[in-house]
Order: structure tokens, then sequence, then C-alpha cells
């Protein structure tokens, strides 16, 4: 690991004031600390954020709304009594993914921000657009079954490995964040980038910018009857996802009021489905019904490698998803992950 | 640079003076506190092998920078038996066979101790082997790891109903 300077700053603007090019902030630090292990990453300076007081609160309001600090343990945020009721498909999304001591000290701002578990990127000797601009892709021609089937480009194909994000893409999260030029907010669709020819930038932060929450807006929790998240792995637990999906209905009697559904681990972002969404609304729950919104969901889907066989893993879990979703959030949130032993299985 | 942090190791203030930020929990507990229970398996947060408590809270000691820890609490394996009396958690892992060689024990004790306070799995066992999915087994002990957990699970809940009756 290439030797660093460390502080702790008490308060963001000490934390602001502290960047300067060739900065890295430091959260749980889960995937930061192993990026730097193997070299893929190596910051001058880790400004620590766990000194700053205010970031850790969750704030669940009855118009739905929510507001989470950036400092939020994962697993403090899907334990969360009132906003695992009113949002179960992102409890469900946390628990799906990493393991307890993970959960534990990721944060969720360091949640949105982690990279790529692209193995090309995290391997210094390859040949890597993202980490080294210009220097090419390993990926293309290499072993690349598990990327990106929309939004890659010829520079990139790597994919976005969180999985708290889909159900966030999905209820339409916002991003706050605060720079030297003061707060603003960014909506969820523009806060991760596809690759285009500039890869090595992922997100929509500025340089020296920092996330200091996130809210989900109000009429978020209304969905809270109907929503499920679904991952598929090489797994049972404790693995990336190939394919997942967030879906999320808000039934009025037997019809579908207003439809959510995005897709994990297919794009260099989650892939919100808004062609999907408007073909359920208004309609009746079916098989055929969740079919076509699988198929509108991943249209344009084309492989990247050999991973054509991701475009359908995508389509059954969509359709899975919103079946899941009709059917109501069950009982006891979260379900199990999918396995062969529980009696949550997604049969 | 000189870095200085003041923690709680198993119980003992400690007052330590890192030169260097890179320096992890793990490596702080082994190399400089004659704390060798706690082990490296994969150095990167895949095994569970290095896993101790912070704040009562499991993590990953390898992925925890020794410097962000002022003020921390900190128990390892060592910390966990109250003199010969071992913990709930280390009686069921023998009497249940939890364990082949040995290397990711103490990581799955200190795991499951964590699992057990944090109140998700109870005894089932479905919940517990998900709950430790983060610690991997090369001897693949996991039937009588789920079953100690299991058991420890019921111990603890039956001798907290009897502190609380």
């Amino acid at each position: 690991m290439k030797r660093f300077d460390y502080s702790r700053p008490a308060s963001v603007a000490e934390a602001l004031a502290a960047w300067q090019p060739g900065s890295a902030w430091l959260g749980g630090g889960t995937n930061l600390v192993d990026l730097m292990k193997t070299g893929a990453v190596m910051p001058d300076r880790l400004i620590d954020l766990a000194g700053i007081p205010g970031l850790e609160d969750i704030e669940v309001s009855d118009d739905g709304s929510a507001r989470i600090g950036a400092l939020v343990r994962n697993s403090d945020l899907a334990h969360d009594p009132a906003f695992a009721a009113a949002f179960p498909m992102v409890a469900e999304a946390i628990l799906a993914g990493a393991s307890g001591q993970l959960r534990n000290a990721a944060t969720v701002g360091g949640n949105l921000m982690q990279r790529t578990r692209c193995a090309y990127f995290t391997d210094p000797s390859s040949a890597c657009n993202k980490r080294v601009p210009g220097s090419g892709c390993a990926a293309v021609g290499g072993v690349n079954g598990t990327h990106a089937v929309l939004g890659w480009s010829d520079s990139c194909i790597a994919t976005n490995p969180s999985d708290f994000a889909v159900p966030l893409a999905a209820l339409g999260a916002v991003v706050s964040v605060e720079g030297s030029d003061g707060r603003r907010e960014i909506p969820f669709s523009e806060f991760h980038r596809l690759p285009g020819k500039t890869p090595e930038i992922d997100t929509a932060l500025d340089p020296g910018e920092l996330i200091v929450g996130l809210r989900l807006p109000a009429g978020a929790a209304a969905f809270r009857g109907h929503s499920r998240y679904l991952k598929l792995r090489d797994r049972t637990s404790y693995a990336f996802a190939l394919v997942s999906a967030a879906a999320a209905l808000r039934m009025e009697g037997d019809t579908i009021a207003e439809a959510r559904l995005a897709l994990g681990a297919v794009a260099a972002k989650p892939w919100r489905a808004a062609e999907a969404e408007a073909l359920l609304a208004g309609q009746s729950p079916s098989p055929e019904l969740f079919t076509r919104a699988a198929e509108a969901a991943t249209g344009g889907a084309t492989p990247s490698g050999d991973n054509d066989h991701k475009i359908e893993l995508a389509r059954r879990i969509a359709a899975r998803a919103l079946t899941l979703a009709a059917a109501g959030t069950p009982a006891r949130m979260p379900a199990l992950p999918a396995s062969v032993h529980g009696d949550n299985a997604h049969a | 640079m000189s870095l200085s942090i003041s923690l709680t190791v198993n119980g003992d203030r400690c007052d330590v003076d890192l030169d260097d930020p890179r320096v992890t929990l793990l490596d702080l507990l082994r190399e400089r506190m004659a704390l060798p229970g706690t082990k490296k398996g994969c150095d990167r947060g895949q095994c569970g092998a290095c896993t101790v408590l912070v704040n009562g809270r499991r993590i990953n000691s390898c992925l925890t920078l020794a410097v962000t820890l002022n003020g921390a609490e900190v128990t390892t394996i060592e910390g966990l038996a109250a003199g010969e009396d071992l913990h709930p958690v280390q009686t069921a892992f023998i009497e249940h066979d939890g364990f082949q060689c040995g290397y990711c024990t103490p990581g799955q004790i200190m795991s499951a101790v964590g699992l057990i306070a944090e109140g998700q799995a109870g005894d089932d066992a479905e919940r517990i082997r998900e709950g430790m999915s983060g610690n991997l087994c090369r001897c693949s002990a996991y039937h009588g790891i789920t079953e100690a957990v299991q058991d420890a699970a019921r111990r603890m809940a039956s001798a907290d109903e009897r502190k609380s009756a």
C-alpha cells in the first residue's frame, strides 16, 4: 500500500477545507482500503469522516419520505424498524449485499461510491480505462461473463456492484452533496454515470464534493406493501449480483396505480426501467404483463462479451420480482435471499 | 507523521503510537500487541478469519485502519472467556465440532458472538447460515458451526431469561 497522510476533521466544513487533489474520503473503508492494498487506488491522503457529527441520522416522515445521513452504517439502516417498514426493498437489498461484518462497517455514502468489481480494474497489472485513462480495456475480449449488457461502451464494460443503489434508483432517491460552492442535490438517475469515453468518472460528484446524505422523496413509502429486491448470484450468499431487480407496485384494488422497476449489475449504473414502469401503470397484474414489462426493461440490451445469458437472466429476474411484489411484501422482512434450504426460497 | 491513539482491547486501556497510518487493526493486534488469536486469512475482507468486535459490533479487522480507532473498545478471541470459563459460543463450538483445522475458528466465534448480539437470526438454521456467510471454513465444518451457533443462541437466550426473571 502506498503511504498516505491521514486527517480526521470534526465538521463538514473542516473536511471540505482539508480536501485537495489526490485526497480520498474515508467512510467505512471496506472497499477503499481493499483497493489501496492491491494498488488499484493510491490516494495521497485519507480524510476520515467518522469524526463528523450529524451525519448518522435516519428520519422517516409521515409523507412517506426519508432522510438518511451519509455515515449511517448499512446494517443500521437495514435494521431500523421504521425505515425497513416503510422501504422494505431497500432493507432487503442492503441485506442481500456483502457480509454481516462488512455491512456493520460500510456507510450509506460509501456504498454509493464503491467501485466496480471488474477484476481488471482491481488488478493494477491489467489494462483498464477506468483506473488508468487511455490504457485500454482488458475486459473486452477477456473474462467478461459478468459484465455489462446495457449502457456499456468500447472503453469500459464494467458494472456497478451495489445492491442498495438498485431500489434507490427505483424509488427516485436524491443524493445530497456539499462542496466548496455549497450544497446541491443530485437526482439518483444522474448520480452514477455510463462510461462513454470517460469511464474513469464514476459519478456526478465534482472533485472535492462530499455526500452528506440521501433523501427518498414524499410518497416513496407508498410502495411498502408490494415491493421486493431479488438477486441472482453464483452463491446463495456473500457474492455480487449476476443480475438483480427492485420491483415496487402501488396497488389500488387489483390495479397497478404506479410501478417502479430497476435492474442491478447490468450496467455501470442501476438501470431504471421507465418504459416498463409506464407499461405497467393502470394494468392488472398477470404473467403476460410482467413478461412484457421485463422485455421492455431489457430493451436495447446487447452482450459485451461472453455474457448474453445475463440478458435472459435479467428478463427473468425482472418478471419474478414483479410477480413477488404483486403477491405482497412478506410479513417477515427482510426475507432470506434465494436459497434451496429456506422456507422463503423464491419459488 | 506520528499518530497516537488510545483504545481499549479486551478491557485493557492501551495507548498506541502509530508511526504509519497504514497499520490495520489486524496487524496492530497480531504484530504489536501480542494477540495472535485473530487470524490473517485473505487480508481482503473476504474470508472473515480476522473478525473482531469493535464497540460490540463484528467487523473485519483487516480492512480497519488502526488510526481510525481512537476511543474504540475492541474485543478479540482472547478476551471472550472469563478466566477459565469459556464463553457459551466457545463451549458450543467444542461440543458441536464446529471446526477441523481451527484456523478460521477465532473469526467464526467472534462473528457468531456478533451475530447473536445483533438478534436477527435467533436459532433459525437458515438465518444463521446467511448471517455467518462472511466467514469461510476451508475444512467445511459448516454443519457443526451452524449447530454450535444455534445451540449457543438458545443457551444465551435462556440465560438472559433467567437473569431477567
